[in-house]
């Protein structure tokens, strides 16, 4: 009952959908439509209403784990955790679609409800935008991968869900990113509007920042949190591997990086009109390609669900139906936005631009290198594309956007002078090099470790620099937030490059008893005993690890064996200390006895990940602040409005 | 600049644009022909191996009875094999991955040394039934359409 409910609710969005969609079109026609048009922002409201309440019933029938429901019974257990049980409904390619569009749906409600500054007109169209994705999806779901499809016999148990994906981590990974991707498709929608109502204005960009703002926040801890799984889950020492799927993550937010900074350089300035609506439409591709890679089973990873060519055509199609007449609008429409601000080339607007450029092309570079082997295979020969190839092409692009970051944000809006600010950038070039000469006499490293260094120290002071002169507690918050993110940035880059260039590695056969030493550490294997957990059994070792004369701790990596499905997985065991962290494997036992442990010791490894939230917090803390922003302005004109009208009844009563 | 007018400003803003983005692609264009990682089964490695040193993936099937743990306990030979003549040696340090037994599928990454041994940085094999490399799974495709082949031989 409770599945047919959701289903039925599915087709009432879709209408409610195919509503929006006609209705803010018909709306641009002019007055005689006022009515449909009257019919567009509720549209949106109960649309995200029903398409929750889908959801939730998605959620229900896996907490009560109906195994007449074909998806429960495929991806679900009825021994499994109550909390995987509820992750399991978007653990799978039905499910995480459902939460697609009602996320989706969810942020058209809300802009319906929320979003007041625009034309009426621009909102429509931008609702009806809104409507034309979701359709899509809507029929993508109830045509082709309906989530509520029952099975005409019940199962008698599910069979599971894939034990890698049984991890607290990864449970709350995917919504995250499909958040960051929802959130690009409402900036897009918003573009649609500007662009069909000709309103390429600052009150666009105002309105829509709070949304790239957003989906960058989560694409940032999306991809941390991604990156953090891949380290201690996979087993394999690695931060991020260049894999297709962790590609199609970064590309979405490499364009929310460039499309938020063009869109506070229009909310200040009325400049960059054009190009902003530009990177609108590119995150959004963007964020539809990284559905379609994932998606489509053209790309085979952990990440892929399913194979099934039926479903990636249809993402196929529709990927080339959205980007294919979003540049289409684009081309008709980009010539008719009239010319924005204009400013010189040393200046804050000069300096945003230069990153946006190096940030889409390395966007291009990513892409390139992502596509090359599906573009080659269609040649038959067959490649792969590696770090060989990501790691120095991306750094040719990524080195100067960083020097220009350490700069652009003391520059003034407009115009300005290098010689204004010709004393702080002394001191960080002298910090970049200094820092680049201990780099060469500390250690024999790559020389992307090396400059590595040098631009997180540069990045790490020049963060700082705009609140020089200032008083920090009037300060906005939003420049709290740049700052933040930047500093980010170098603390990740410092992460980096110290895993590159100081990550020490034992991999060794130990008899009980036996020790390795590595990185400062000795490691004693004290044991290795059978356990078992809910659905798994497993080998685990007791390794008993000292640094110097302090306690000792004892790490416990395991070799799991997991029965439903049946598979086996490499559970690493990690000890943190501020200084780095040590990370122990446990492979298999030789015919002689003796065990395989891997170790690593990885200087400031964690600061990856601390600097990917600190730009997450630091987005968090720019969203809070322009919203406060808009509140005050919003009260300020609504108290002028009161006042003005008091005035005219006192003069005319 | 400030002298110039608004299109020609634009145009410029354009044209280094384009500049930056062209060049861009045609670096990465070489680049990607130079550091692309080539695929080999092993008939073709043996017929034309790859320089030495060269990063290439090879994918075949672990040969029975050919895996061997080495004196140290971390280093395993084995050879890998496409069922018929070719029979490529390779040597691996490290953690073996799961489900990697006699008989199944692997790809090997990694490149061939001086004495024609293959060693492999990393290896991947078939992690469950959901997730096999994409080169193993067609290949065992492609040996399904082999094998009912041969077994048809002769029946017309």
């Amino acid at each position: 009952m409770i599945a047919e409910l959701g289903h039925a609710a599915l087709w009432l969005c879709a209408a409610l959908a195919a509503l929006q969609l006609f209705g803010g079109a018909l709306a641009q026609r002019g007055a005689q439509a006022a009515d449909v048009a009257a019919l567009v922002r509720p549209a949106a409201m109960a649309q995200a209403l029903l398409a929750g309440f889908a959801f939730c019933c998605l959620l229900w029938v896996f907490a009560i784990t109906d195994l007449s429901v074909k998806l429960v019974a495929t991806n679900s257990h009825s021994l499994k955790p109550m909390i995987f049980k509820l992750s399991g409904s978007w653990g799978n390619h039905e499910g995480s679609m459902l939460l697609w569009v009602a996320v989706m749906a969810m942020a058209g409600g809300l802009i319906a409800l929320v979003e007041k500054r625009l034309p009426e007109k621009t909102m429509q169209a931008t609702l009806a935008a809104q409507g034309f994705v979701a359709l899509g999806f809507y029929a993508f779901l109830l045509l082709s991968s309906n989530p509520f499809e029952r099975l005409p016999v019940p199962a008698a148990e599910g069979q599971g869900l894939n034990p890698l994906l049984q991890d607290i981590g990864l449970a709350f990974h995917p919504p995250t990113l499909y958040f960051g991707y929802v959130g690009l498709s409402v900036a897009f929608s918003f573009a649609v509007g500007a662009l069909v109502t000709r309103q390429v204005t600052p009150d666009f960009a105002r309105a829509m920042r709070p949304w790239v703002l957003a989906a960058w926040v989560f694409l940032t801890l999306g991809i941390t949190a991604g990156s953090y799984w891949a380290y201690y889950e996979l087993g394999w020492g690695g931060y991020w591997f260049w894999d297709p799927v962790e590609n199609a993550s970064l590309l979405p937010w490499l364009a929310a990086t460039a499309l938020l900074h063009s869109a506070s350089v229009l909310a200040a300035r009325d400049a960059l009109r054009t190009w902003t609506i530009m990177l609108g439409v590119v995150a959004f591709s963007m964020s539809m390609l990284g559905t379609f890679l994932v998606r489509s089973g053209l790309l085979t990873s952990v990440h892929a669900f399913a194979v099934d060519p039926e479903r990636g055509t249809f993402i196929l199609i529709l990927l080339a139906l959205y980007i294919g007449g979003a540049l289409l609008l684009f081309a008709l429409r980009a010539g008719h936005v009239r010319e924005g601000e204009r400013f010189q080339l040393t200046s804050r607007e000069g300096a945003l631009v230069f990153n946006n450029v190096m940030l889409s092309v390395i966007l291009g570079v990513v892409l390139l290198g992502t596509m090359y082997p599906l573009l080659t295979e269609a040649f038959d020969v067959r490649v792969s594309v590696g770090p060989p190839y990501f790691n120095p092409f991306g750094a040719v692009f990524a080195i100067p956007m960083f020097l220009v970051m350490m700069v652009g944000p003391m520059l003034r809006w407009r115009r300005d002078s290098a010689r204004r600010i010709q004393r702080p950038v002394l001191i960080i070039a002298v910090l970049v090099f200094v820092a680049a000469v201990l780099a060469l006499i500390l250690g024999d490293m790559s020389i992307l470790a090396l400059l590595g260094f040098a631009m997180a120290a540069g990045l790490a002071v020049a963060s700082f620099m705009p609140l020089r002169g200032r008083k920090l507690a009037r300060v906005p918050i939003a420049t709290w937030g740049m700052v933040l993110a930047h500093f980010g940035i170098a603390v990740s880059l410092f992460g980096m490059a110290s895993e590159s260039a100081f990550t020490t590695e034992r991999l060794a056969a130990v008899e009980q008893g036996g020790s390795v030493d590595v990185g400062g550490w000795t490691v004693t294997l004290a044991g290795v005993d059978p356990v078992a957990g809910p659905n798994w059994t497993a080998m685990e070792a007791r390794l008993v690890a000292q640094r110097g004369e302090s306690d000792p701790i004892i790490m416990t990596p395991q070799s799991r064996n997991f029965w439903a499905p049946q598979m086996q997985t490499t559970e690493s065991a990690l000890a943190t200390r501020l200084d780095g962290q040590l990370y122990a494997v446990l492979g298999n036992q030789a015919d002689d006895g003796r065990w395989q442990v891997r170790l690593w010791w990885k200087p400031f490894v964690t600061f990856i990940w601390y600097g990917g939230l600190l730009i997450a917090l630091g987005g968090v803390l720019a969203i809070i602040g322009r919203v406060l922003e808009d509140l005050k302005r919003r009260s300020v004109r609504a108290r002028a409005d009161e006042r003005r009208a008091d005035r005219r009844e006192q003069g005319y009563a | 600049m400030s002298g110039l007018k608004a299109k020609h400003q634009r145009l410029i803003l354009v044209a280094i644009a384009l500049i930056a983005i062209i060049g861009a692609g045609l670096l990465a264009a070489w680049g990607l022909r130079n550091q692309a990682n080539y695929f080999y089964l092993p008939d073709q490695l043996v017929a034309a191996p790859p320089s030495v040193g060269q990063p290439v993936r090879l994918g075949g099937m672990v040969a029975d009875g050919s895996i061997e743990t080495l004196a140290d306990g971390i280093t395993v030979s084995f050879i890998v094999t496409d069922q018929e003549d070719a029979r490529v040696p390779v040597r691996f340090s490290g953690i073996l991955p799961d489900l990697f037994v006699e008989g199944s599928g692997v790809v090997a990454e990694g490149s061939l040394n001086e004495q024609g041994v293959f060693i492999a940085d990393n290896l991947l094999a078939k992690h469950d039934e959901n997730y096999v490399p994409r080169e193993l799974q067609e290949m065992s495709e492609h040996q399904a359409a082999r094998m009912a082949e041969e077994t048809t031989v002769g029946l017309e």
